[in-house]
């Protein structure tokens, strides 16, 4: 398997206003081989679009990506990529798609101007060609009547077509990993399916990675290779996905399905997470999740780091060393 | 009253706010205190001597061709000036205030007649309006101008006002409260001040500084302040014939309103930063 | 749309209409009389004055007033100057090249240079130079323009000798139209700048916050993810959404333009409608003054028209309704 991005130790922080910085990001190391499906899961404010926007530079100021943090993808350092060459890379290694399609397209281009314009920034082709292109993306993520649809307006699309054609976006450099932070979100529950499906199957015919950003551990299963859960800027689980729901074994993750209602199995009482996830300014020493855990013990008030517990299955919590 | 307090707070934090604020202090403070320092701003000290003399240690500003203390008209202008503004402004956004209210609680053909007389007000420039109003009678007295400037300066507040009681109509908050029991008519009055309080102040804070300008403008072309009292409008007017031999003479009441409008503005904008950082 | 546009238009005519009645009650219903400025320096008689009067219609009643001054406007008859004695609306149209001359050129200058200082003010927030950037506009909005006028005037005109201090002409030079041009450009360039330095705050601010407010969106974060350079991202894609909060500006604008060129205008002798309208106050001339006004009130509102459909059409979400 060819490894297409590898991240190491990536920490993002951001300045306060009395001069230290919170890291809302904070160690976090995953890898993507070609043709494969890594699900980002975890709540909001867990730090995972903050590590998705981190992959191609783009993480607002005041933030910043700490120095010590390793981004790699293939031979290039995406951290050492200044100017031009860092441009060069979005779009064309990395292309992303975000959340809300209805404020993530231009309301004032075209669809079919939007997806050329991806084009023409990475490939020397002409309009016409680029528009060529656009029309067979179009076709790609499966857009009824796509010669029409060029020229539509964003607003003149539905909330899932909208979302097809940031896909295309993101597709039309062509590049080798596609990011989709909460692709799903905002769309109907019809919908959703849908689109995940168009994913997956951009996936296999052009052999793409992607990684998958979710807080949906239902979208995960079946879609995803692997899963990483993350939280208060962590990956706290990582696993191949039927492993993880066969044994999800770090407490959060265990909460994260026991609070999950089943359609199959007896209708039991849903048991949630007591407390709530703290903010970075209020982050515990030692294991964050130790407020929550209902296993927690002394040893927690130390910072655990992360522990194999199975075959391709590594958890962040203290009770690895305990069942090994 | 604590989003005031809150505003009133961040509008000393940051500098460009302090900076306006504390001249302004300073101005007002000048205004009441200076004409009991400083020489008679009429006194006319000595006309063959002392005319058009340049800035000196008797006379900072230096003096005008009737030999008369500029800093002393200069301040004495301040006095006038901050009053007409003051008042005017007082009595612009009560107007505005009360027209938004009506318009916008009423609704319907009040609602419609009244924004139709604003949208046609607000076509003509505010100068040109006061030019009309002024240049027709014989002299217009102090009290009146100040009443003129007031009545023509409510407009743009009235849709403010009209548009924040359109908005807590609609809130379902009020609905709310009314199928408890409340009186309509207090909710929105109450959360009406509330929230309208803010941007009011702001709207009175740079009403200030046009009012400043537009009266400087107006005793320039010689329709506002009438001498004898002084006017900073009116000192450059007095100051065109002899620009080029004593600049000094007209110099210094205009630095003196473009400073204390700039402060009102500094004052005005750290206000509305306070009350809606999204803009800043 | 086109429904829409005629019911604007409606709605622009319908506050011309109630700007021009306000304008005529103004004049007829304060205290004053307009006639005892007739013959300053030899006092009328009684029989003069109701001569007079007669002549200018003031001894009917009010309402037949208005319905002969709003007869006469539909013909563009604006009434008779009472200093000059001619048609005021030929006075206005003589006028008008000038003004819109000066005015064109401040427009020019707000619209790209306070454009472009709003852009780069919004990119370039919080820095030093975002910061000086405010308070200098701020520092000339809050200037007097007749006084700015005045003191460039002196500085520039007469002390340096550098540019003619008043006039739009020189009326001693002969020469082609080469020669006249240059000569207009050079007596356009003091009036033109001190009337750009008051107005040009507004139009800075405006743009300022319109950006900020779009670099906020996410497509302006798609835009860049897609690998496009920042130049492109700033200006291709979000200035070109912020810039319809500025394009609806203008028609709140120009009533600052207009007022602002009744005292530059006088102070530099340009002759247009600001300097006509600044000695007519001198003259009590309340006929070319009320028309001017309704000059004024025309124009803004035909501004504020045009400013709304502009926007209309450039923004595909309106356009296409």
């Amino acid at each position: 398997m060819t490894r297409v991005l590898d991240v190491c130790d990536l920490r993002v922080s951001f300045p306060t206003a009395d001069g230290s910085r919170l890291h809302p990001v904070d160690g976090v190391s995953f890898s993507l081989d070609r043709g494969e499906t890594l699900a980002l899961v975890g709540e909001s404010g867990c730090g995972k679009s903050l590590t998705s926007l981190a992959l191609l530079r783009l993480v607002p100021p005041p933030g910043r990506v700490d120095p010590g943090s390793g981004i790699r993808l293939g031979d290039t350092d995406v951290l050492a990529l200044e100017g031009e060459a860092l441009r060069r890379i979005r779009g064309r290694r990395i292309g992303m798609i975000f959340q809300d399609p209805m404020t993530s397209l231009n309301p004032v281009f075209t669809v079919g101007a939007q997806i050329a314009e991806g084009v023409r920034a990475h490939f020397p082709v002409s309009k016409s060609e680029a528009r060529e292109r656009a029309l067979r993306l179009l076709q790609e993520v499966g857009i009824p009547d796509p010669s029409a649809r060029l020229d539509a307006y964003p607003h003149q699309l539905s909330g899932g077509m909208r979302q097809r054609v940031m896909i295309a976006i993101a597709l039309s450099a062509e590049p080798d990993i596609l990011v989709a932070d909460e692709p799903t979100t905002a769309l109907d529950v019809t919908v959703q399916a849908q689109i995940l499906e168009v994913l997956d199957q951009l996936r296999r015919s052009r052999g793409m990675a992607v990684l998958l950003i979710t807080h949906d551990l239902g979208i995960v299963a079946g879609r995803a290779d692997r899963v990483a859960v993350m939280y208060a800027g962590q990956i706290v689980e990582e696993a191949a996905t039927p492993d993880l729901f066969a044994r999800p074994s770090h407490p959060y993750t265990q909460g994260l399905f026991a609070s999950v209602p089943r359609i199959t199995g007896p209708v039991r009482r849903l048991t949630p997470i007591r407390g709530t996830v703290p903010p970075p300014v209020a982050w515990p020493a030692g294991c964050r999740f130790r407020p929550r855990c209902p296993q927690a013990f002394e040893q927690c008030e130390l910072p655990p780091g992360l522990r194999p517990v199975g075959s391709g299955h590594s958890m962040r919590c203290w009770l690895a060393e305990e069942s090994s | 009253m604590t989003a005031a307090a809150e505003a009133l707070r961040q509008l000393f934090g940051t500098p460009r706010g302090r900076a306006g604020a504390s001249f302004l202090a300073f101005l007002v403070l000048l205004a009441l205190v200076g004409p009991l320092l400083l020489p008679d701003p009429f006194r006319q000290f000595d006309l063959i001597e002392l005319a058009n003399a340049p800035p000196s240690a008797d006379h900072p500003f230096g003096t005008d061709q009737l030999s008369r203390d500029v800093l002393s008209r200069v301040v004495s202008g301040a006095r006038v000036s901050l009053a007409v503004a003051a008042i005017a402004v007082a009595l612009s956004v009560t107007l505005g205030a009360g027209v938004g209210l009506v318009a916008g609680y009423w609704g319907g053909a009040v609602d419609a007649t009244l924004m139709r007389l604003v949208d046609g007000a607000l076509a003509v420039p505010r100068l040109f309006l006061l030019l009309l109003v002024l240049a027709v009678p014989e002299r217009v007295p102090l009290l009146a101008l100040i009443l003129l400037i007031g009545t023509t300066g409510w407009f743009a507040t009235s849709r403010l006002v009209r548009a924040e009681v359109l908005r807590l109509r609609e809130e379902t908050f009020v609905h709310a409260a009314e199928a408890l029991g409340a009186s309509r008519r207090r909710i929105i009055f109450r959360h009406l001040l509330v929230n309208a309080a803010g941007p009011l102040l702001v709207a009175a804070t740079l009403g200030v500084g046009d009012v400043i300008l537009l009266e400087a403008g107006l005793s320039f072309l010689g329709l506002g302040v009438q001498p004898p009292t002084p006017s900073w409008g009116g000192m450059i007017l007095d100051a065109r014939p002899v620009l080029e031999t004593a600049p000094w003479v007209g110099i210094f009441p205009g630095i003196a309103i473009t400073l204390t409008v700039l402060a009102t503005n500094l004052v005005g904008d750290a206000l509305s930063d306070a009350l809606d950082p999204r803009g800043a | 749309m086109r429904r829409w546009l005629l019911r604007r238009a409606v709605q622009a005519l319908l506050t011309l209409a109630v700007a021009v009645v306000l304008l005529f009650l103004i004049t007829h219903v304060l205290p004053g009389d307009p006639l005892s400025r007739e013959g300053a320096g030899h006092p009328l008689t009684a029989a003069q004055i109701e001569a007079l009067r007669a002549r200018y219609g003031l001894d009917r009643p009010l309402h037949e007033q208005l319905g002969a001054f709003l007869g006469g406007l539909a013909h563009g008859d604006l009434g008779t100057s009472i200093e000059y004695g001619r048609p005021v609306t030929g006075l206005l149209l003589e006028r008008l090249p000038a003004t819109i001359l000066l005015g064109g050129t401040v427009l020019l200058l707000n619209f790209t240079l306070g454009i472009w200082l709003g852009v780069r003010q919004a990119v370039r927030k919080g820095t030093a130079e975002d910061r000086w950037l405010t308070t200098l506009s701020l520092a000339g909005y809050a200037t007097p323009s007749f006084w700015l006028g005045l003191v460039l005037a002196w500085l520039v005109g007469i002390k340096w000798h550098l540019l003619p201090p008043a006039g739009m002409r020189d009326p001693v030079l002969e020469g082609g139209v080469l020669a006249t041009s240059a000569d207009v450009l050079r007596h356009l360039v003091l009036p033109a700048v001190t009337l750009s330095v008051v107005s040009i705050a507004a139009t800075m601010r405006y743009q300022r916050s319109a950006m900020l407010e779009t670099l906020r969106l996410p497509y302006v974060m798609t835009a860049r993810a897609k690998g496009l350079s920042e130049t492109r991202v700033t200006w291709r894609h979000a200035w070109r959404n912020a810039v319809f909060p500025v394009l609806t500006l203008f028609g709140l604008w120009l009533p600052i333009l207009v007022s602002g060129s009744v005292f530059v205008e006088a102070v530099f002798a340009w002759p247009g409608l600001g300097s006509l309208a600044a000695s007519a106050v001198g003259n009590r001339d309340y006929p070319l003054l009320m028309g001017a006004s309704v000059l004024v009130a025309a124009v803004v509102v035909a501004a504020s028209l045009v400013s709304d459909v502009a926007y209309a059409f450039l923004d595909p979400r309106v356009r296409l309704s």
